[in-house]
């Protein structure tokens, strides 16, 4: 483990979710730069971590009768914390994460409208493995994450839960509905001070018609398809002008059309939104702050230049990602910690630095309950209230408490892990700091982590003692604020 | 009704001042009491609360024509009454328990509610609300700002915020507040057992003490570990709270019991934050509302009938708001868009109940004052800085005009 360098480190913390003793090794070998295309490119590695699901060596799952990852719920939790941690992708799922965080949707509300399970099949299911090939939109993310953010951008705007979620399917010419247009603008897009009212009301009617569409084959039918459908009938087909310009001329003014061409406003409003400035702009700076630093504002100038190349390379979040990566910027020692982990880093990252025999995610999913972010559930649509947002007494008490589950999980294979350093009190220290990663601790709090382990007795080294200070120091480090920063 | 002298010391006197005709000195002492063990209780809606369904102008016609299939039947309102533009008015059909609080005197309902330029948008709404400061919203917030002027050492639980994040009102520069949305999970896991538990527990709370000047954030993120440190055991005693009335099983219901297990167990928490959410009724309101109504009517019933049967309704304030109104005529998805202004509540022992301010005609005519946007939306009428700052002079007992930064204070306002 060590030797390697901090920086490869900091790259797994960032562009995925920390690293096990074999990622570590695996990125160390190839090098930074080659290791950021690795991350970047994930498409040379194979799309295949959910068949080790249940698979001895990972992480468990926990079912209630069959694993249900497509159909129920907590299943597709389960899952997608699995793929956290054992992904040979982890970029993409650090991705999809950013992108269900900014396109927030929430699970219980398809729920209310279709039911526990079709609301699962709408947020999770793989279209592979669902019998009526329903592709969930966080699958959808999964699979446009890195692409086009416009293309992203659309399927988002057609995805069915996402209509539901803003109540697209019930916006009609007779009845303009703004909640998806509002939220396109203020949070999908430019943000708040760069559009008007009237323009929300605009938008709304933009988007009249675009609804979705639920077809059973009959009253039997356990898997209905959703799939997005313009309803002509429904568009309102007059001019709709806005504050800022839509189209690449400057014209503001989305033109009169026929209802059966109606819902080509739609993807020139979404077209217009994309390309304006302060979108680009937005982005890269919610970019920064998930990527580089929540501490450290981004330099004017890294803003500029990757907002310039989002907007000459169209929208390509691939290219913008691998700018970003590959930046002097993010690799800039200043701005290691300078991130206020998510409880799902937090989780993922302390079960690959911690270790995972016998644990099953099933307990992490109930434990980020109380850290604040539960996965597909985002509070509002505006996602989760990041950086110092995480940080509440309830929320760290619910992150010791993590901690002390896994590290009680974990005594056997720390114990053993720890058997050569275990002379000193000092080098068993050493070897976790090493192996955790925490941020420094100052003098004063490595002395308290030092002496607690001799608070109760001489040390020893013996198994006993091992068996009961390893665990508890190890829940002392990743229960930490040193350890909250990535 | 029997009662120790043990029991009367705990319960104070305020036990004697309801349903009794108690002597003069008995509820000025009560009263005393009350200023050094008050609370506040804030129930945000959130999603932004349409007022007009909660209260209902029953005989205005427009109420009816611009809400065909979402308006409340002017048979279901429970009627309250009049407000003093002589405009009759009701609860929604749900808020029986709340009707009778009313009936008792102690419901404030403070109609069109907000301000000037009200956003429309969730989150710049409830920074306003949360900074009381329009112009400059991403502020501390105005609870934070009172909590700053406490004199230390400040007691650990003196706020209690019911949920997973701290909201902007709350924030401020030197006091932290708990999130503990569930009591009972507010707990300290060990991977250990007995002496060595408690051993780590000692050395989370010493490494989380380090305030390290040139790292901010981490003195931030200990500040928190350390205050949960120190507010565990007395959650915990707040968990041991046995009422005797039930309390509703939903959310609001078992959060309602926790605040006043936390009253009745004196742990001094000064300001409460608790929320119901789902207000956000663009669509299917006539099935979502109903259910937000049930909710809020049984879980602050249940909590009005525990505090006065023990006595502490005296010690209580709640208040409620929501971050905007909602428009005045529906949409065509069973629901209505983002408004301007609502309505609050204040309940407790010391409230003078009744309606405040004047409802708004919802007459479309473009010149109707008391809407905006084109008749779109209601029109505000009292600021709602003017509600924070009679809840700051008269119940905290704070000075508003510093708090809030002008004066906001309306004579008429005279809720408590």
């Amino acid at each position: 483990m060590a030797g390697f360098d901090e920086s490869i480190r900091h790259l797994l913390r960032r562009a995925g979710f920390g690293a096990s003793p074999q990622e570590l090794a695996y990125y160390g070998e190839l090098g930074r730069p080659a290791a950021v295309e690795a991350l970047v490119d994930y498409g040379q590695f194979d799309d295949d971590v959910d068949a080790f699901i249940g698979a001895p060596g990972y992480v468990s799952v926990t079912a209630r009768g069959t694993f249900a990852p497509n159909t129920v719920i907590n299943d597709a939790r389960q899952r997608w914390l699995f793929r956290m941690v054992h992904s040979a992708r982890p970029l993409e799922e650090k991705m999809t994460l950013f992108w269900h965080n900014h396109f927030a949707t929430a699970y219980s509300k398809v729920a209310g409208a279709y039911g526990a399970s079709d609301a699962t099949r709408l947020m999770a299911a793989k279209a592979s493995e669902d019998p009526a090939k329903q592709q969930g939109q966080v699958e959808t993310i999964r699979k446009m994450c890195m692409g086009s953010f416009r293309d992203l951008v659309i399927a988002m705007a057609k995805d069915p839960a996402m209509l539901v979620w803003l109540d697209g399917r019930f916006n009609t010419r007779q009845k303009p509905q703004e909640n998806f247009g509002r939220e396109l603008m203020e949070l999908f897009s430019m943000g708040v001070g760069f559009y008007t009212e009237s323009d929300v009301y605009a938008a709304a009617r933009v988007f009249t018609g675009w609804n979705l569409k639920r077809t059973a084959a009959g009253t039997g039918d356990l898997s209905p398809v959703y799939e997005f459908a313009y309803n002509a009938a429904s568009h309102e087909t007059s001019a709709k002008t806005f504050s800022f310009p839509v189209y690449a001329d400057g014209s503001r003014t989305i033109p009169s059309r026929s209802a059966a061409d109606g819902m080509q406003d739609g993807i020139d409003l979404i077209t217009g939104v994309v390309s304006y400035p302060a979108t680009a702009r937005r982005l890269v700076t919610r970019l920064w702050n998930c990527f580089v630093s929540e501490l450290n504002p981004p330099p004017e100038a890294f803003v500029n230049e990757i907002a310039d190349a989002y907007l000459a390379n169209n929208y390509d979040l691939r290219l913008v990602m691998r700018r970003l990566l590959r930046s002097a910027d993010f690799r800039d020692e200043a701005n290691y910690f300078t991130k206020y982990s998510w409880p799902a880093e937090f989780v993922a990252r302390s079960l690959k630095e911690v270790g995972w025999a016998g644990f099953s995610v099933n307990d992490a999913v109930s434990q980020m309950v109380n850290m604040g972010q539960v996965l597909y559930e985002p509070p509002d649509v505006a996602g989760w209230e990041q950086g110092p947002g995480w940080v509440s007494t309830g929320g760290m008490l619910a992150r010791l408490n993590f901690a002390a589950q896994i590290s009680k999980a974990q005594v056997t294979g720390l114990v053993n892990a720890v058997k050569p350093y275990a002379k000193t009190p000092d080098a068993v220290l050493s070897y976790f700091l090493d192996r955790l990663t925490p941020s420094p601790y100052d003098n004063a709090a490595y002395g308290d982590l030092r002496s607690y382990l001799t608070a109760s007795g001489a040390w020893t080294g013996s198994d006993t003692q091992l068996r009961t200070k390893v665990p508890g120091l190890v829940h002392l480090i990743v229960g930490s604020g040193e350890y909250l920063f990535v | 009704m029997a009662m120790t002298r043990r029991e009367f010391l705990r319960n104070g006197a305020g036990a004697f001042t309801i349903g009794l005709a108690a002597p003069a000195f008995l509820a000025e002492l009560a009263r005393a009491q009350g200023a050094g063990s008050r609370s506040l209780v804030v129930l945000y809606f959130g999603g932004g609360n349409d007022a007009l369904s909660t209260l209902v102008p029953y005989t205005d016609t427009f109420y009816y024509s611009r809400r065909p299939t979402i308006a409340i039947p002017a048979g279901d309102a429970l009627q309250i009454g009049f407000d003093r533009g002589k405009t009759a008015l009701g609860l929604h059909p749900r808020l029986t328990g709340l009707r009778a609080i009313f009936d008792d005197g102690r419901l404030g309902i403070i109609q069109r509610t907000g301000y000037e330029n009200s956003s429309r948008s969730h989150f710049l709404g409830q920074d306003i609300w949360g900074s009381a400061n329009p112009v400059n919203p991403q502020t501390n917030g105005w609870l934070g700002r009172y909590l700053d002027t406490l004199p230390s050492p400040v007691n650990p639980l003196v706020a209690w915020d019911a949920l997973r994040e701290v909201p902007r009102a709350l924030m401020g520069d030197h006091v932290s507040v708990p999130a503990i949305a569930l009591a009972s999970a507010y707990t300290y896991a060990s991977p250990n057992a007995g002496t060595e538990a408690a051993l780590e527990r000692s050395y989370t709370q010493r490494i989380a003490s380090h305030v390290p000047a040139d790292r901010p954030h981490l003195a931030f993120v200990n500040g928190s570990i350390d205050a949960a440190m120190n507010t565990l055991d007395k959650v915990a005693l707040v968990t041991k709270y046995e009422s005797s009335l039930t309390y509703p099983t939903s959310g609001l219901g078992v959060t309602m019991k926790t605040v006043a297990g936390a009253i009745a167990k004196g742990v001094g928490t000064k300001v409460f934050w608790v929320q119901l959410g789902g207000f956000d009724t663009h669509a299917s309101e006539t099935t979502a509302y109903p259910k937000l109504m049930t909710e809020l009517n049984d879980a602050v019933s249940a909590f009005y009938s525990d505090l006065r049967s023990q006595g502490l309704l005296n010690q209580v304030l709640l208040m409620t708001f929501s971050e905007f109104g909602r428009r005045a005529y529906e949409n065509g998805s069973v629901g209505c868009d983002h408004g301007a202004a609502g309505l609050m509540f204040v309940m407790g022992g010391a409230v003078r109940g009744g309606l405040y301010g004047t409802a708004a005609s919802l007459n479309p005519d473009p010149k109707n004052p008391t809407l905006e946007n084109s008749g779109g939306d209601v029109h505000y009428e009292t600021d709602f800085r003017s509600v924070y700052a009679r809840v700051a002079d008269g119940w905290l007992g704070t000075d508003s005009t510093a708090l809030l930064g002008g004066d906001f204070r309306r004579p008429d306002l005279a809720f408590i």
